[in-house]
């Protein structure tokens, strides 16, 4: 049976003046995916993510959201989906449950008090419903923000970086909530994140963006283990090392080579026997360090958009 | 539409500024009214004291209904203040707090939501203009009674019997409604360019001022360009207290200044439309 397009972007570009925020992106989320949509800060994520709930306008390019076009169905659209965009914003001057039952309201269905109260359970807030936003801390905050996203039960979520500012248990709290939402209640999830890490823990399938524009796609699996991993062997002396592998295939692998250190391109299941020919011609291993090609890739283009 | 604009109304008075309008008027008035419960005769004898020598005034002049028609005319620049502190935040308000993007992301359209402020906006400055009447108008009463108002015009003395004069106050405070509308859609038309509220609070009040400035300055250029002010029409409350009320020039100053509202309310609806909600 085909996978049901749940998110289509074709060819999607937003300008502000002279920057280029997104640069003809294109991508397809499917029914129960957890897509994690990964980039370095300020690659695109927030101003797509924008795009794909209609806070701001495409320059170019076609937005398709349940296989209607946003333009054109914005409001049908937008009952179906829940949404957290940047950093959790309230009306700090009324309480948690107050703000849910506005936002509730707003979302054209009917959220029971005890739709509220369950919310706020599910992101620990229960005790706090009647405080006002104002004193709550920024994780806090972040719950909330959860919760207003779950409000209407919605089809499709998007989580635009959602565990930034939470503490590691908060941050396990959500990712386990996202694996939840996404096993056991069917949930199509959009994930953006600027850590590899978190999107390889919980998405199945991720794109990479960096300037506005993709730069890899595909399943989280296949991207994370198809590819050689960077393998660093840092030994007694490495011109000895090469000299030993000089004549076998290990040396089409060997990638660079300073005075104590070898970084070779392996499959996983290369590391043993390179490690075990290496010791047995009386070259003193002291650390394999392995880094998977994709962590390099992204950890390169941060550095870029760094700089 | 109802739930919106409830919701709305719902926000604007839950939020501590706009009770500064109120509270504004609760005490001015009362502060204008002591003051001339002191020094009132006094200052009766002063605006009258040619007119003692060929006329004699009896019976309670100083009384509710001419303190209120002072008041009215003294804080017509004061209340477009009060109404811009709100009307000004309806929009810039969301930006500013974040909260335009969990506002926009639910299924409401943006005209829906812009009108439904819009309406919440226009209520708030109703309130506030009851506010003043019945505290100028009740407290008046209550404080100075009843009785014949004298206003002074330029060229003419006029005197209404007592029982001519609670229906114009009623129509004066209608007619301010209207006018303080202006007021409320050029600050919600600011508001909705920027993402701060104090900008459209402070431009609001800049509008305002340059124009009654202008209005006032007896030069040619400006008296040319007078009747182009919608400021020029806000002080056409003052025709329910002629002899004669001229109401075609009332019902021309209603339709300038309903056309205003529309004018800037359309504005501001196309420019919420097309915006970009970067906040």
């Amino acid at each position: 049976m085909p996978e049901e397009n749940i998110i289509e972007i074709k060819n999607l570009s937003k300008s502000f003046k002279e920057i280029k925020a997104v640069d003809n992106l294109s991508l397809n989320v499917f029914r129960g995916d957890v897509f994690g949509f990964l980039g370095p800060n300020g690659a695109g994520k927030s101003t797509t993510i924008r795009m794909l709930l209609s806070l701001i306008n495409p320059s170019k390019g076609e937005i398709r959201i349940f296989g209607k076009s946003l333009n054109e169905k914005r409001l049908e659209i937008l009952k179906k989906i829940g949404a957290i965009v940047e950093k959790p914003d309230f009306y700090s001057y009324l309480s948690a449950y107050k703000n849910l039952e506005i936002l509730g309201r707003l979302s054209q269905t009917d959220v029971t008090k005890k739709r509220i109260m369950e919310l706020l359970e599910l992101v620990g807030l229960e005790k706090r419903y009647k405080s006002k936003v104002k004193t709550f801390s920024h994780g806090m905050k972040q719950r909330l923000g959860i919760a207003q996203a779950l409000l209407h039960e919605p089809d499709l979520i998007i989580l635009d970086e959602p565990t930034t500012g939470l503490d590691p248990q908060g941050m396990k709290e959500i990712r386990d909530l996202i694996i939840n939402l996404s096993k056991e209640k069917q949930k199509t999830i959009f994930l953006s994140s600027h850590i590899l890490y978190e999107v390889e823990l919980v998405a199945n399938r991720m794109i990479i963006i960096s300037k506005g524009a993709a730069k890899i796609e595909g399943k989280v699996e296949d991207l994370l283990n198809a590819n050689e991993l960077d393998v660093t062997f840092e030994v007694n002396n490495s011109e000895l090392a090469k000299n030993i592998i000089q004549n076998n295939k290990w040396i089409n692998k060997l990638n660079s080579i300073t005075k104590n250190k070898m970084i070779f391109s392996l499959k996983q299941d290369e590391i043993a026997p390179l490690n075990k020919h290496l010791v047995e011609n009386n070259i003193m291993v002291s650390a394999v360090v392995p880094k998977r090609s994709l962590e390099e890739y992204f950890l390169q283009i941060t550095e870029q958009e760094g700089s | 539409m109802i739930k919106l604009i409830r919701i709305e109304l719902y926000k604007i008075f839950k939020k501590w500024r706009t009770y500064i309008g109120f509270l504004a008027i609760a005490v001015l008035v009362p502060v204008i009214q002591i003051a001339m419960l002191i020094e009132g005769e006094k200052s009766l004898n002063f605006m009258t004291r040619n007119l003692q020598q060929s006329f004699i005034f009896v019976g309670n002049l100083l009384n509710g209904y001419l303190i209120t028609y002072l008041i009215l005319g003294s804080l017509y620049i004061h209340i477009p203040f009060l109404i811009a502190l709100v009307a000004g935040d309806l929009l810039a308000g969301e930006a500013t707090s974040g909260t335009y993007r969990i506002l926009i992301i639910r299924p409401i359209s943006r005209l829906n939501l812009v009108t439904s402020k819009f309406f919440a906006g226009l209520i708030y400055t109703y309130t506030l203009i009851l506010w003043l009447a019945l505290i100028s108008l009740g407290l008046g009463i209550l404080i100075f009674g009843t009785g014949e108002l004298i206003v002074l015009k330029s060229s003419q003395i006029i005197i209404f019997a007592k029982s001519d004069v609670f229906w114009r106050f009623l129509l004066a405070f209608a007619f301010a409604s209207l006018s303080m509308s202006v007021v409320t859609a050029l600050a919600f038309l600011f508001s909705s360019l920027v993402e701060n509220a104090i900008g459209p609070i402070v431009s609001t009040m800049a509008v305002i001022i340059v124009f009654i400035v202008i209005s006032a300055i007896e030069i040619n250029i400006f008296q040319t360009i007078k009747p182009y002010l919608f400021t020029t029409y806000m002080s056409s409350w003052r025709l329910f207290f002629d002899d004669s009320i001229n109401y075609p020039e009332i019902l021309k100053s209603c339709l300038i200044l309903a056309g205003h509202v529309v004018l800037f309310f359309g504005a501001a609806t196309v420019i919420f439309k097309r915006k970009d909600i970067l906040s």
